[in-house]
C-alpha cells in the first residue's frame, strides 16, 4: 500500500513539473506581455488541480491497463498465428476508434455546414446529415485502413519510408488538385484521429506485435502505426471531396 | 460548484463514448477469436477507471483554467490595438509588425508539447523499449522543439500570406533526406511523433491562434490559412527527432572514436 502511495506522489510531482512551462509561459505573457489581470483566478486554481490530478491518473492508468491490453493482444495474436483475425482486429480497431471519436464528430458536422454555405451540397438537413456521415465514415475507414497497412508492414517487415514518402508526396500532389474547401478538413483530420486513448493502445500493440514475431526489432518495426494513421485521413478526405 | 458537476459528467459521459468502442472490440476479440480470459482482470479494470477518471479531469480542467485564458490571450495578441501595425498607406502588412506573436507562437507550442498526454505514452514505451537509450524527458523535448518551431515558422506564413504547400514539400524534401542518414532505429519513432503533437492540448490552443491571427490580417481567410498550423506542428517534430537522434549518434561516434584513439 504504501508502495502505491510513493509512485502516485511521485507521477503527481512528475505531472506538475509537465505542466510546469504552460503555465509559466500563459503567466508571463498575460501578465507582462499583455498586462493584464488574471481573471477567475478560482476557476483557474480549480482547473490546474484537475489538469494535475487528470494527467497523474491517466498515466498510472495506461502502465495498468492500455499498455499491457495492447502488448497481451499482440503476443496472443502473433501466437495463434492467424493473419486473418489480425487483420481484421487491426481494421477494427482503426475504424471502431474513430467512428466514435467526439472530435471527429464535431470537425464533421461543421465542415458539413461549411459545404453547405459554400455551396458544394444542397443547402437542406438531409444533405447536411448525409456529408457528416460521408465524411466521419470516410475518416474511420482510413484509419482502419492505415491500422491494417500496418500491421502487415510489421508482419512483412517492409521499412516504414517506403510508405510514409510516398503517402506525403500524393498529400502534396492532390491537395494541388482539390477544392479549396476541403484541404483545410483533410489535413485537420489527420490531427482528429490520433486520440489520447488510441495512442497507447496502438502503440503497445505495434511494440507488442514486433517483439513476438521473429526476425522484428520493435524499436524500428514497432513504431509507425501513428504516422500511417495521420496520413491516410488526409488522402481519403480528400478524395472524398475530389469525387462529390 | 453545480456547473462544474455537469460539466464533469457530460465530460465523463463523451470520454466513455470514446471507450466504449475500443472495450468491446478488445472484450469481442478476446474472448471470441482468442478464447482465452484476460489476465489481471481487477489490475485492467482499475487502470481502465483511472484512464477514464484522468482524461475527465484533465479535459474539465483544461477547459476551466488553460483554454479561456489561452484563446483569449491568442485573440489579444493578434488584435490590431496590440499589434499597432505601421501603416504604409498600402494594405500590405509588415510581418515584423507581428513578432510578438512568432515568440508566442514558439512559447506555445512548445509547452503545450510537453503536456501532451499521448506523446508522454508514446515517449515512456520507446525509453522502455530502447532499453533506456532513448530518454523519454529527451525525445519529449526534441519533439517539444519541432512543433515550437513549426508554430512560429506556419504563424509568419499566415501573417507574410505565403502558399501553404511551398512550406510543406521543403518540409518533406527535408524529412526525406534526413531519414537516408539517420540512424534506422529512430524513423518510426520520429515519424510517429508527427501525429501524436496533434491532441487534447496543443489543438485548441493553437486553432484559437491561427484563427485570430487569420481573421486580423486583412486579405486572410480563416477556413484557408487558419489550418495550415496543425500541419506545421506535424511536420516540424519529426525532422526535430531526426535531427535529435543524428546528433546524439554524432557525439557518441566521436566520443568512441576519441576514447579508441587514446587506447592506442
Amino acid at each position: 500500500m504504501f508502495n502505491i502511495k510513493n509512485k502516485f506522489i511521485r507521477q503527481l510531482f512528475g505531472s506538475i513539473y509537465d505542466l510546469l512551462p504552460i503555465f509559466v509561459v500563459i503567466f508571463i505573457f498575460q501578465v507582462f506581455i499583455l498586462k493584464q489581470p488574471i481573471p477567475n483566478l478560482n476557476d483557474l486554481i480549480i482547473g490546474t488541480l484537475f489538469i494535475i490530478l487528470g494527467l497523474t491518473f491517466f498515466i498510472q492508468g495506461l502502465e495498468k491497463s492500455l499498455f499491457p491490453v495492447g502488448e497481451t493482444l499482440a503476443y496472443s495474436f502473433a501466437k495463434k498465428g492467424s493473419l486473418f483475425w489480425l487483420l481484421v482486429f487491426a481494421f477494427a480497431l482503426g475504424f471502431g476508434t474513430t467512428i466514435a471519436e467526439p472530435a471527429l464528430i464535431a470537425v464533421a458536422s461543421e465542415a458539413a455546414k461549411i459545404a453547405a454555405e459554400g455551396g458544394v451540397i444542397d443547402q437542406t438537413d438531409q444533405a447536411i446529415e448525409n456529408y457528416t456521415f460521408g465524411l466521419r465514415y470516410t475518416v474511420a475507414t482510413s484509419v482502419g485502413v492505415a491500422i491494417f497497412i500496418g500491421v502487415l508492414r510489421i508482419i512483412r517487415g517492409w521499412p516504414l519510408p517506403y510508405l510514409i514518402i510516398p503517402g506525403y508526396l500524393g498529400v502534396v500532389v492532390m491537395t494541388m488538385f482539390a477544392p479549396d474547401s476541403i484541404i483545410g478538413i483533410a489535413y485537420d483530420s489527420g490531427g482528429v484521429t490520433t486520440s489520447t486513448i488510441t495512442v497507447p493502445l496502438v502503440t503497445a500493440l505495434g511494440v507488442g506485435l514486433s517483439s513476438a514475431i521473429a526476425g522484428r526489432n520493435p524499436m524500428t518495426d514497432g513504431f509507425g502505426l501513428i504516422a500511417i494513421a495521420s496520413l491516410t485521413p488526409i488522402i481519403f478526405v480528400m478524395a472524398f471531396g475530389m469525387l462529390l | 460548484m453545480i456547473a462544474l458537476i455537469t460539466e464533469f459528467l457530460s465530460v465523463l459521459l463523451s470520454t466513455m463514448l470514446d471507450v466504449v468502442p475500443i472495450l468491446g472490440i478488445i472484450i469481442f476479440f478476446q474472448l471470441a477469436i482468442i478464447r482465452r480470459p484476460f489476465s489481471q482482470t481487477r489490475n485492467l479494470i482499475i487502470g481502465m477507471f483511472y484512464v477514464i477518471l484522468g482524461m475527465t479531469l484533465f479535459l474539465v480542467g483544461l477547459d476551466k483554467a488553460l483554454f479561456p485564458l489561452g484563446t483569449a490571450m491568442a485573440e489579444q495578441l493578434t488584435h490590431p490595438s496590440f499589434i499597432q501595425p505601421t501603416d504604409s498607406g498600402t494594405n500590405t502588412v509588415n510581418w515584423k509588425d507581428y513578432y510578438w506573436v512568432y515568440i508566442f507562437g514558439a512559447c506555445l507550442g512548445f509547452a503545450t508539447t510537453l503536456a501532451e498526454p499521448s506523446l508522454l505514452a508514446v515517449a515512456i514505451k520507446a525509453e522502455q523499449i530502447s532499453g533506456g537509450s532513448i530518454k523519454a524527458w529527451y525525445l519529449r523535448l526534441a519533439v517539444s522543439i519541432g512543433v515550437s518551431f513549426g508554430i512560429a515558422l506556419g504563424t509568419f506564413r499566415i501573417v507574410s500570406g505565403a502558399e501553404l504547400y511551398l512550406f510543406i514539400i521543403v518540409g518533406y524534401v527535408i524529412v526525406m533526406v534526413q531519414t537516408m542518414f539517420a540512424p534506422k532505429l529512430i524513423i518510426g519513432l520520429a515519424y510517429d511523433s508527427g501525429g501524436v503533437t496533434s491532441s487534447t492540448v496543443t489543438v485548441p490552443l493553437v486553432t484559437a491562434l491561427g484563427l485570430g491571427l487569420s481573421s486580423t490580417i486583412p486579405g486572410r481567410d480563416p477556413l484557408l490559412d487558419g489550418f495550415g498550423l496543425i500541419a506545421f506542428a506535424c511536420l516540424f517534430p519529426i525532422i526535430s527527432v531526426l535531427a535529435y537522434s543524428q546528433i546524439s549518434n554524432f557525439i557518441s561516434n566521436r566520443a568512441q572514436s576519441n576514447n579508441s584513439s587514446e587506447g592506442e
